[in-house]
């Protein structure tokens, strides 16, 4: 291979090299520096008189005499069966002491896109034993829904408790577990690694870890590589895979970093105006194919700088995904866990996969009402802090106590309760049934009649 | 080609940076077609400069080299109409999904092209004109049974007529010569038109029929006219998508082409599934035998989402030149208005506002003027209605993409996060949302509904605005310090907001309201207020008015197919608890 000495700039991640041969865009770039480190990065752009290279790893020792090789393919993953249960750095090598990954395959990074005909209309429900996902913003197999939280909240128990309690009921199998952090500190990584082991889910999984030290340009790969990991054990092996993204905020600061060391014209809040496709082509990796078995169900979980739901990252990946569960710093405060908030948050395959057939036929009605009753009850909240619980009408009132009752008992759950769809679309009725019935609105007669407590008493009775 | 020229129809690269490459030693003019590279993978040329020609690619880019061959078609980018439109899924550039996964398999890769229509299928053409008979451009010469739709095959827009020579019915493929013209010229059933040119009419006309969606918020108070356009904002997770879909699947218009530009992958294989599935109320067929779908979605090629839009509307005016109201969706403009902005940045223009291009509003306002109602070259008056759904980053309605649109569109539907997150769908905000059309409408609802209409929904609309004034006295003070009559008014203006605006879109009986229920639903209401009313005169209080418990029946009216002689019974019993409240 033809190794160039023509190193023209340096400037942040990017290497510009002149006088080469024509070099294909989005190649794979070996970078060999003084001392014989051999660094890697990918072309940004290419032209007969400068190339643009992208170095995944710091640029420290990178000179005008560093040594640099086109390898002429574009970044291939290595994947193998043997891939469960490993420890891969946010680059794809293995860290955990283990041998090197024995390749069955080596697949573009990039994943092309899945033809819209091709794919099959996710409908498996996913039973995660948290009311507030199940019950009113529920998960199905192949979906991408994210957990939108902040600095200090808990999303990474609520992640954990997805990856230990998810399952399709009536079937047995259980989730391989894709694991790729990016930019989190040594410590949460170890409370991740340390729950995986303890549950043994961690035979079932990939980890992939770019952390807090790592170099923030390698972020940029670290989804791709979990991503094509996931692919290969659903598609090509038929695992149902669920793969877990954090923090997708740092990842997005690294193609920022990316964007301004080229000089781009910057989008909102100096993002790159590409950032959503950008984005797209990691969370549309997620779904089911039809004819194939397996399916890839994706969990990204991202702080909101500033708690701020408007804030690109939250924003640009809202509009991508199927919905967004929120984790909220008020119900955190007032000590609730999970502290989900349910009003903000959203699945949209959830009709997909609820009802007669997947899990009740009340199951969409109930959750209307829990949602209707609870977003009037909190809204209440405002008005009693300005004119005082006296002032309100008895109806007001009702509603009122409901929003407290929904928090404390629907929303509350323990970091291990695992709550089938039964008992909490059962809590769901207990719930409503503090209300008069008449103003369950949202649900018809027929299905007040069978599943109300006060009917079901009855015929009990 | 002038003799004595070298051959430039081809060059070679000289720069890749993503989507955008630049070529050299190549004739070219704008928007011509080109061959990139060794795979020649599919682009347009988007700019001039000198000798570099720069090009937007419809495929991804990765591995290619400068020095590879670019190749120029001549040809501008064009789509193929024809019998076999109908139920196709297309991605940006026309090429149908359903072909590439039996060429290429489950994944989108490059350098495959497939053609828009079947050239090998036959199609059974009956002509309606017969020899010796003349005709000019855009004259209906025929027509083929698609679905349950009538297929006209017209002379091209561009093609100068003349008396026919031959014409004979019979079972032909698209590109077999079924008309022969005195002059010699062929005319095949296929026809090919570049897609950012719009097609030319005889007579744009003014709307005045709405297109009736049995959605009771849109029909009722915000009405889009046939030929009309029309922005959908929202954040996301306020309904968009829902709400485009529930247009796609129940507007009046006969043919339906819904854009998927830039979305989700997993929301266009829900249409996908459920179309064929749904009964297109009118006529009983499946509603995908009336649609043409196009998908784009947010991880295929962005210079393709570029030209999705185009491709979407170019189809949309071919059926409306046969005589046909089609209604266009366009989910989502901000992802193509994303997608020029990234084309824009990639070729290092000045940007405009927060980085889109300066040329956005004008072509926005390009797109939108291809809607309207017409008379087509042959006579037949057809319709194209644009609804493109808007996605302000933040749900800030202040940023370009929404504010260049309403300069244009003449219905707002604007969604609202708030009405969402209390399930309050379609959340669809009555006090922001307008229609321009209604002045132009209110003569068709005279006519077709009642005469009592219009000054209904003035009713329900003052009603509304009334308890918005009214709910800020409430903030401060709490609902009791309201006075008797105000406090009923609060309570008829949720009947409006819970009854009327509320509709289940995943209810069998409530997704698809016709304009007649709606008249007696809001008709229903209107009755209690004026019972009330009249009880509160007679010194009746606001908790007896509010306490009647037949009222708390009406919302099951929703979901009753045929809802008359409960909501007969229900009025009675209204009626009833009214004179017995008189008696005590």
């Amino acid at each position: 291979m033809k190794e160039y000495r023509t190193v023209a700039q340096v400037a942040g991640p990017l290497v510009f090299v002149e006088k080469t041969e024509p070099v294909g865009y989005s190649e794979l770039v070996n970078i060999v520096t003084a001392d014989g480190t051999v660094k890697r990065g990918q072309v940004l752009d290419t032209s007969d008189e400068i190339v643009v290279v992208q170095v995944f790893e710091t640029t420290a020792g990178i000179g005008r005499d560093s040594g640099i090789r086109f390898t002429g393919e574009t970044i291939k993953m290595p994947v193998g069966k043997d891939m469960l249960g490993r420890i891969l750095s946010g680059g794809g090598k293995p860290i955990d002491g283990g041998p090197e990954i024995v390749p069955e395959k080596r697949l573009e990074i990039t994943g092309a896109a899945i033809n819209p005909y091709a794919r099959s209309s996710p409908e498996d429900f996913i039973q995660t034993g948290i009311s507030t996902i199940d019950g009113t913003n529920t998960l199905v197999r192949g979906q991408k829904l994210p957990i939108f939280s902040a600095s200090g909240l808990p999303h990474n128990d609520v992640a954990l408790q997805i990856a230990r309690q998810a399952k399709v009921p009536g079937s047995t199998e259980e989730f391989a577990v894709v694991f790729a952090a990016m930019g989190i500190t040594r410590e949460e990584a170890n409370y991740f690694m340390a729950d995986f082991e303890k549950t043994g889910a961690l035979e079932r999984s990939v980890v992939f870890l770019n952390l807090a030290d790592d170099p923030a340009v390698e972020r940029t790969i670290t989804p791709r590589l979990a991503l094509t990991t996931a692919e290969y054990l659903a598609f090509d092996l038929g695992y149902h895979v669920l793969v877990i993204l954090t923090d997708m905020t740092n990842y997005c600061e690294a193609l920022r970093q990316i964007g301004a060391a080229r000089e781009e014209v910057p989008g909102r809040r100096g993002y790159p105006g590409y950032m959503y496709t950008d984005l797209a082509s990691i969370y549309e990796r997620a779904g089911i194919i039809k004819g194939v078995k397996g399916s890839v169900t994706q969990i990204p979980i991202l702080t909101m700088p500033g708690d701020d739901i408007t804030h690109p990252i939250p924003d640009l990946t809202g509009y991508i995904t199927e919905g967004q569960i929120v984790v909220n710093r008020e119900l955190h405060r007032k000590g609730i866990y999970p502290p989900i908030n349910v009003l903000p948050s959203l699945s949209r395959l959830m009709n997909l996969g609820i009802g007669e057939g997947h899990t009740r036929e009340d199951h969409k009605k109930v959750s209307d009402q829990l949602y209707a009753a609870y977003a009037e009850g909190n809204d209440l909240r405002g008005l009693v802090a300005i004119v005082g619980k006296d002032a309100l009408s008895e109806r007001d009132r009702m509603f009122l106590e409901f929003a407290d009752l929904f928090e404390d008992r629907f929303v509350r759950q323990g970091l291990y309760e695992d709550r089938s769809i039964e008992e909490t679309l059962d809590l769901g009725w207990e719930l409503l049934s503090t209300l008069p019935e008449e103003q369950l609105v949202r649900i018809d007669r027929e299905l007040i009649q069978k599943y109300h407590p006060k009917y079901r008493k009855k015929a009990q009775g | 080609m002038e003799k004595g020229k070298e051959n430039r129809a081809q060059g070679v690269l000289k720069r890749i940076s993503g989507p955008v490459v630049t070529a050299v030693g190549l004739d070219a003019h704008m928007y011509d077609v080109v061959k990139v590279g060794n795979e020649e993978l599919m682009g347009e040329v988007i700019k001039i400069q000198g000798e570099n020609i720069i090009i937007q690619v419809y495929e991804d880019t990765a591995g290619i080299r400068p020095g590879e061959p670019v190749g120029n078609t001549g040809l501008s980018l064009a789509v193929e109409l024809g019998p076999g439109l109908l139920t196709s899924i297309y991605d940006g550039i026309q090429r149908p999904l359903e072909v590439l996964v039996d060429k290429m398999g489950n994944f989108i890769e490059r350098g495959v092209s497939a053609p828009g229509l079947s050239h090998e299928k036959k199609w059974e053409f009956v002509p309606t004109v017969k020899q010796g008979d003349e005709v000019k451009a855009g004259d209906i010469i025929g027509t083929v049974q698609e679905t349950n739709i009538v297929h006209k095959i017209m002379v091209p827009p561009r093609a100068k007529g003349g008396k026919i020579k031959k014409i004979s019915g019979g079972s032909f493929t698209v590109d077999e010569t079924v008309c022969v013209l005195e002059d010699g010229t062929e005319i095949a059933m296929l026809q090919r038109w570049p897609v950012r040119v719009p097609r030319p009419t005889k007579e744009k006309l003014n709307p005045d029929i709405p297109l009736i969606t049995g959605q009771r918020i849109l029909d009722g108070l915000f009405p889009i006219a046939k030929g009309g356009t029309a922005a959908i904002p929202g954040p996301f997770g306020s309904g968009k998508t829902v709400t485009q879909q529930q247009l796609a699947k129940w507007s009046d218009a006969e043919i339906v082409v819904y854009i998927g530009c830039g979305e989700r992958g997993n929301e266009m294989t829900e249409v996908l599934t459920e179309f064929p599935e749904l009964e297109d109320p009118k006529t009983g067929k499946p509603l995908m035998e009336r649609t043409v779908l196009i998908a784009n979605t947010s991880n295929m090629p962005v210079a393709a989402r570029e030209a999705s839009v185009y491709t979407g509307i170019t189809i949309a005016e071919y059926f409306r030149d046969m005589g046909y109201d089609v209604s266009l969706m366009a989910d989502s403009t901000s992802r193509w208005a994303e997608a020029m902005r990234e084309i824009s940045s990639r070729l290092e223009e000045m940007p405009g506002e927060e980085g889109y291009p300066a040329y956005l509003a004008a072509r926005l306002s390009e797109f939108y003027e291809r809607a309207g109602r017409v008379i087509s070259l042959n006579g037949e008056g057809g319709s194209v209605s644009v609804i493109g759904a808007v996605s302000p980053p933040g749900g800030d309605f202040s940023e370009p993409v929404t504010q260049n649109t309403l300069r244009i569109v003449k219905v707002f539907w604007a969604l609202d996060a708030k009405l969402s997150q209390r399930r309050h769908f379609p959340a669809i905000n009555w006090l922001n949302s307008y229609s321009l059309y209604l002045d132009a409408l209110n003569e068709w609802y005279d006519k077709e509904v009642s005469p009592e209409w219009n000054p209904l929904r003035a009713w329900a609309m003052g009603v509304l605005q009334k308890e918005a004034e009214l709910q800020e006295i409430v903030q401060l003070v709490g609902s009791d310090a309201l006075p008797d009559e105000e406090q009923v008014t609060i309570e008829v203006a949720r009947m409006i907001r819970e009854i009327f605006l509320q509709q289940n879109a995943y209810d069998a009986v409530d997704t698809f309201c016709p304009m007649s229920k709606q008249y007696d639903m809001m008709k229903a209401i209107k009755h209690y207020a004026d019972l009330a009313r009249t009880a509160q005169t007679g010194g009746a209080t606001p908790q007896q008015v509010i306490g009647i418990r037949s009222k708390n029946e009406l919302p099951q009216i929703k979901f009753i197919r045929d809802y008359e002689p409960e909501l007969a019974k229900i009025m009675k019993d209204m009626e009833a608890e009214f004179d017995a409240m008189r008696a005590v």
